[in-house]
């Protein structure tokens, strides 16, 4: 299918999801994108706010990591529009999308596990031309003394929990305005989880949106000011996060009845 | 004079030269994850373009390393931007039918340019020998050793102090990721690709001054390429350094103190050995995730 072909709906749905957002900074209209012929988003639509937190719920295979690497370029969108601050990002690459003030923590290891912690630090600035580097990263350590212990170790030496905080710290160097978490409590014991809400109420309190994937939802959603559930590719429900906590559907089908 | 020592000093030196020519296939298997079979075939080009160089331009070969070395850099960029760069993320079969049809292609586009003749330059500062730890050694060869083990300390400190090193060992390890950190993956392979081919070149440029080339020259050392990457380990230069090194030290010490004839039996037993009691090398390191 080509993607020029669809250049007029693409105009289209970018005005219905800069619509739908009112002042978002992230807006997504009718996106559909996926793998080969197989297509995973069937038209999604939503929006994220200027320093607002919002989560992404719903079973395996709902699409909900495929949207965040369509977002950050890792995949290409066959249909829709996403813009970011008014600008286009569709057909954009991860280092320019990076650029554009997003970062992306992907599910699962991203830390480099030959690389000391140190160096994984420094390759988060690896976009950054200034030379405030340096500092940044000693006031870093300076937040996070369990990698300050750790700064001269490879980061494969790492327990799960700390490589997440390092991939959390990472976020801060670049001091973007969007941050795409993809399952970033996944394996983590209950005070790692605590500690990772912790940095992203921490993110939002220094005007950082959060668009946030999470299988574990009861957590995110407590922790989110908005949510949107998606199943099979669409957005089935959206609301607050308490709203969607509480909605009885919802409870039914993805928190496991009462609770 | 101790035999023993003499078949370790030459095992030593042949082995740096080993270590040089494989340096570039365990850079590009490392960082591009790809198994660049006609690598010795680059360094075979680099010595017919170090002979033509010196034998016809009249350039000395020190004038001529640093022409064969760029050009040998734009071969490996060329080669990733016209050909790998399309099996990137291919099938392991797609890649090694690739690199083997380049094999075949770099070798007999030198049989039709060059013709089945061997050809080599007589270089008159390496002329003669050598003593090293009293041991006599032939000053080409000396000189080769003397090129790998500047070539690898430069390659070490671009891998280990620049932040574009830093970039390339994040591309090998993680390339998802490193996309993810905004460096450029694919700038990244291109640079491995160039650095590989330009170091072919150094080891095509001084393996001229003792070893004479022809089309097939790369049939003696592809299988030697090979068993210094795989039996020194993955993620740093330092694996084909130390493997190449075992390899010229066993070869030496085997056709030396037992005979000639075996000794590649003798490589190949070592390597079967090191990877049944360290599957990843002796410097191997965990690759992904």
């Amino acid at each position: 299918m080509g993607v020029d072909g669809h250049a007029g709906d693409r105009a289209v749905s970018a005005r219905a999801a800069e619509a739908a957002a009112g002042r978002a900074l992230l807006a997504v209209g009718d996106l559909h994108a996926g793998y080969g012929g197989q297509e995973v988003l069937r038209g999604v639509t939503l929006c994220v706010r200027p320093g607002e937190v919002v989560c992404v719920i719903g079973p395996n295979g709902a699409g909900k990591s495929t949207l965040l690497k369509t977002i950050f370029g890792f995949l290409r969108a066959t249909q829709g529009a996403i813009t970011f601050d008014g600008v286009s990002l569709v057909g954009r690459r991860p280092p320019e999308i990076l650029r554009c003030g997003i970062t992306y923590v992907p599910q699962g290891i991203s830390t480099l596990p030959n690389l000391s912690v140190d160096d994984n630090l420094r390759l988060a600035a690896y976009v950054r031309r200034d030379r405030r580097v340096r500092d940044d990263i000693e006031r870093l350590l300076d937040a996070f003394p369990a990698l300050r212990a750790r700064r001269r170790l490879r980061a494969r030496t790492l327990s799960g929990g700390e490589r997440r905080i390092l991939e959390i710290a990472r976020v801060l160097l670049l001091d973007p305005r969007l941050v795409l978490l993809d399952e970033p409590t996944i394996g983590l014991s209950g005070a790692a989880v605590e500690f990772i809400y912790e940095k992203v109420g921490e993110f939002r309190r220094r005007g950082l949106a959060v668009l946030l994937v999470e299988q574990n939802a009861r957590t995110a959603l407590r922790h989110s000011q908005r949510a949107y559930v998606l199943e099979q590719g669409r957005v089935r429900f959206e609301g607050g996060g308490e709203e969607i906590l509480q909605h009885p559907e919802v409870r039914r089908a993805y928190l496991g009845g009462r609770a | 004079m101790n035999l023993l020592l003499i078949a370790v000093v030459q095992g030593l030196v042949m082995g740096l030269v080993y270590a040089l020519v494989s340096l570039g296939l365990g850079l590009i298997w490392g960082v591009v994850d790809v198994v660049n079979f006609a690598h010795a075939e680059y360094m075979m080009w680099a010595m017919y373009a170090t002979y033509f160089a010196v034998a016809g331009l009249h350039l000395d070969l020190l004038a001529a390393l640093p022409i064969v070395v760029a050009l040998g850099f734009l071969a490996g960029l060329c080669t990733y931007i016209v050909l790998i760069r399309r099996i990137m993320g291919g099938p392991a079969v797609t890649q090694i039918f690739t690199t083997f049809g380049l094999l075949f292609f770099l070798r007999y586009s030198a049989f039709a340019a060059f013709g089945p003749d061997f050809r080599g330059i007589t270089w008159p500062p390496a002329s003669g020998s050598v003593l090293i730890l009293g041991v006599p050694v032939s000053t080409a060869q000396a000189d080769a050793a003397l090129a790998a083990l500047i070539t690898f300390g430069l390659l070490h400190a671009l891998l280990q102090w620049t932040k574009t090193g830093k970039a390339l060992q994040a591309t090998a390890q993680n390339p998802a990721a490193a996309l993810a950190l905004g460096i450029e993956v694919e700038w990244m392979y291109m640079l491995a690709w160039g650095l590989s081919i330009a170091t072919a070149a150094v080891g095509g440029v001084f393996l001229l001054t003792f070893y004479q080339v022809s089309p097939t020259v790369g049939d003696a050392f592809l299988l030697l390429m090979f068993a210094s990457v795989v039996l020194g380990g993955f993620g740093s230069v330092l694996g084909p350094l130390l493997g190449g090194v075992v390899i010229g030290l066993v070869e030496s010490v085997a056709g030396n103190l037992v005979s000639p004839t075996f000794k590649l039996a003798f490589v190949f037993a070592a390597l079967l050995l090191v990877l049944f009691l360290r599957p990843g090398g002796l410097l191997g390191q965990e690759r992904r995730g």
